[in-house]
């Protein structure tokens, strides 16, 4: 294989890393603080690639329709949290998985409902379109580089928000000690809101970014989302920068396992076995990943013991 | 505490009666309805067994229904196609017989139960949620890309498999294998809720230092009940594969592991019949609100969540009342 293209897929890799990241810091988000398993946080997903995806067809703009995905996304997000997360806090995950498992079903059916069974697409804008060549000569699509950049932005948006803002200072206290922080007068119901909210716009954010290159339909968000738990079972529950890191590690994993594997088993193996086999194992490779972390460290690389 | 065995009876009773009167009527396909919930109370039976009298909040119970499944796939196609399993070191040849696919099934499904429960039981919580949820995805994809069994496709059998002295093509006959086995199951559920194991194992759930300063492991009782219900979930696996004539990757995907689950919360956790209730009032919901409303999802969704929200216990802890747990 050439050097090339194994920066491609090395960038491909980083890519999908990137867009699990703005899914998994949600959720280990809304973990870390609330102690909440969100099965939902694909729904809230998939209706920020439909907003996006609506908005764009209406008003043409791309721009408008990222907007249109954030504030959907965490409109819904804040909505289903006064109504039905709030109640789940102190209940045990039995029961989260269980109620967010019905909102998966209600908001899938929903969608499906409202814009029919068919994908829409969404249309990489001009200015977005296109390759772009790197220092070495490599050619690499504009939008994806794009998308990397965006993630690491959000990237370091939220460690500065975590770390430097009083809202941030709120959340980790609320991750430390619930009761003591509501008993110094911080809203903590609030709080959780806007929690929430957040996480469901990252989520939305990320839906809207990867409908452009994929198709938007129901049943996109949960693929994703299961790899976003993945994510942060391997970085370790709560922990952003453990979302980070586990997220760039599986979006490696689980591009190169793809384009390598096949390629590994090819030299001993005849090509038509080799591909099947070699296919079969790399879209293992990740649960692999996670299962063989978890035995090492059974609560994740970041978490806390 | 009186009234949930009468219930329990009633609601036994009362599949019997539905699959009797459906078959004087003539409606074959209200019992294959029937069979339907009988086969998926039986995997939600085993999945009791972790989740209600261990605690094992499980959501890959999928993988277990899923290998039952093939392996009634994979050796009746052998049989269907008279070409062998595997022709050495020994020569094994597909069947037809549904005995020997069920224990191929259980055999099966309780070495996977046994493979991922060791290295699952070594974390807790959420962990746990997740890491059976990662080895329910992992043979998924693994069945959508292997080629030689259908992949994405499945595999269709022609004839539903021989159980010697029945017909199995009645609809009534294969009912009711699936019912004395359903029954088998649970007479099985109840003896080991009651046996020293069991209550160990619940000892374990409500407080596992405590179990471990008198001496006994969690670790082993949890395997062993892990263990234990993916057998269970497997041979339900290899009945459904049966009724339907059809094995595919959704048998291993984790909306199966989601459902099998719901049947349990349904019905009501750690309660005997909870899984049996579950999956009736499942099916009844998806019978009638399916032919309401194309987008029946959206009711079950908020069934779900009332009960989820407002009925904690399940349906059987609402009519009976929640005295049997005490933790």
């Amino acid at each position: 294989m050439s050097l090339i293209l194994f920066i491609e897929q090395m960038l491909n890799g980083v890519q999908f890393g990137v867009m699990l990241f703005l899914m998994a810091a949600g959720l280990t988000l809304i973990f870390g603080v609330m102690g909440l398993i969100n099965l939902a946080h694909g729904s809230l997903y998939m209706i920020g690639a439909f907003a996006a995806a609506w908005v764009a067809g209406m008003s043409g703009s791309f721009v408008l329709a990222l907007i249109a995905s954030l504030a959907a996304a965490a409109a819904a997000g804040a909505l289903i949290e006064l109504t039905v997360i709030r109640r789940l806090y102190d209940r045990d995950h039995l029961d989260q998985v269980l109620a967010t498992f019905a909102l998966i079903l209600i908001f899938s059916e929903g969608t499906r409902w409202l814009f029919g069974s068919f994908p829409l697409f969404l249309e990489i804008p001009p200015y977005l379109s296109g390759p772009v060549t790197l220092p070495g000569g490599i050619e690499y699509p504009l939008y994806r580089l794009a998308i990397i950049g965006v993630g690491l932005l959000v990237a370091a948006g939220l460690f500065a928000l975590i770390a430097r803002t009083r809202i941030g200072i709120q959340i980790r206290a609320g991750e430390a000690d619930r009761e003591m922080i509501a008993a110094l007068g911080v809203n903590i119901s609030a709080l959780y809101t806007i929690v929430f909210a957040l996480g469901a716009a990252l989520a939305g954010l990320a839906g809207a970014l990867i409908g452009a290159i994929q198709s938007v339909q129901v049943g996109m968000g949960e693929p994703v989302l299961i790899l976003a738990f993945v994510v942060i079972v391997i970085g370790g529950i709560g922990s952003i920068k453990g979302a980070l890191v586990g997220a760039i590690l599986v979006g490696l994993t689980d591009t190169l396992g793809r384009v390598l594997l096949p390629a590994v088993f090819a030299q001993f193996m005849a090509p038509q076995a080799a591909s099947s086999v070699g296919s079969s194992l790399a879209s293992m490779s990740i649960y692999i990943l996670m299962a063989g972390v978890l035995v090492m460290r059974p609560s994740g690389l970041f978490g806390k013991a | 505490m009186r009234r949930e065995p009468l219930l329990n009876a009633a609601v036994f009773l009362g599949l019997l009666a539905a699959v009797l009167w459906a078959k004087a009527m003539d409606e074959p396909f209200t019992i294959t309805l029937a069979t339907r919930v009988a086969i998926l109370a039986l995997a939600g039976v085993g999945l009791n067994l972790a989740l209600g009298l261990g605690g094992l909040v499980s959501l890959g119970h999928a993988v277990f229904f899923g290998i039952g499944g093939y392996a009634m796939g994979i050796l009746a196609s052998h049989a269907q196609s008279y070409s062998p399993l595997i022709e050495w070191p020994v020569l094994i040849e597909g069947t037809k017989s549904m005995p020997v696919i069920w224990l191929v099934a259980m055999a099966a499904s309780g070495l996977a139960a046994l493979g991922i429960g060791a290295l699952s039981l070594r974390t807790s919580g959420v962990y746990f949620i997740m890491i059976t949820l990662a080895f329910g995805q992992m043979f998924y994809y693994f069945a959508i890309s292997w080629p030689a069994y259908g992949g994405e496709d499945g595999l269709s059998i022609y004839v539903r498999n021989g159980f010697p002295g029945l017909n199995t093509l009645d609809p009534i006959q294969f009912f009711a294998i699936c019912y004395v086995i359903l029954g088998l199951a649970l007479w099985l559920f109840s003896r080991l809720s009651r046996s020293a194991f069991g209550l160990a194992l619940g000892a374990a759930r409500q407080n596992a230092e405590r179990v471990m300063a008198v001496g006994i492991a969690p670790y082993r009782l949890r395997l062993v009940a892990f263990a234990l219900s993916g057998v269970i979930t497997g041979l339900a696996g290899a009945l459904f594969a049966d009724l339907n004539r059809f094995v595919s990757p959704t048998m291993f995907s984790w909306q199966t592991s989601g459902e099998i689950m719901v049947f349990v919360i349904l019905g009501g956790v750690a309660r005997l019949f909870g899984p049996v209730v579950g999956a009736a009032v499942f099916i009844l919901l998806e019978h009638v609100l399916g032919g309401l409303s194309e987008f029946w999802h959206i009711y079950l969704g908020a069934v779900l969540l009332v009960v989820v929200l407002f009925a904690r216990g399940g349906i059987i802890g609402l009519i009976a009342g929640r005295e049997v747990r005490h933790d």
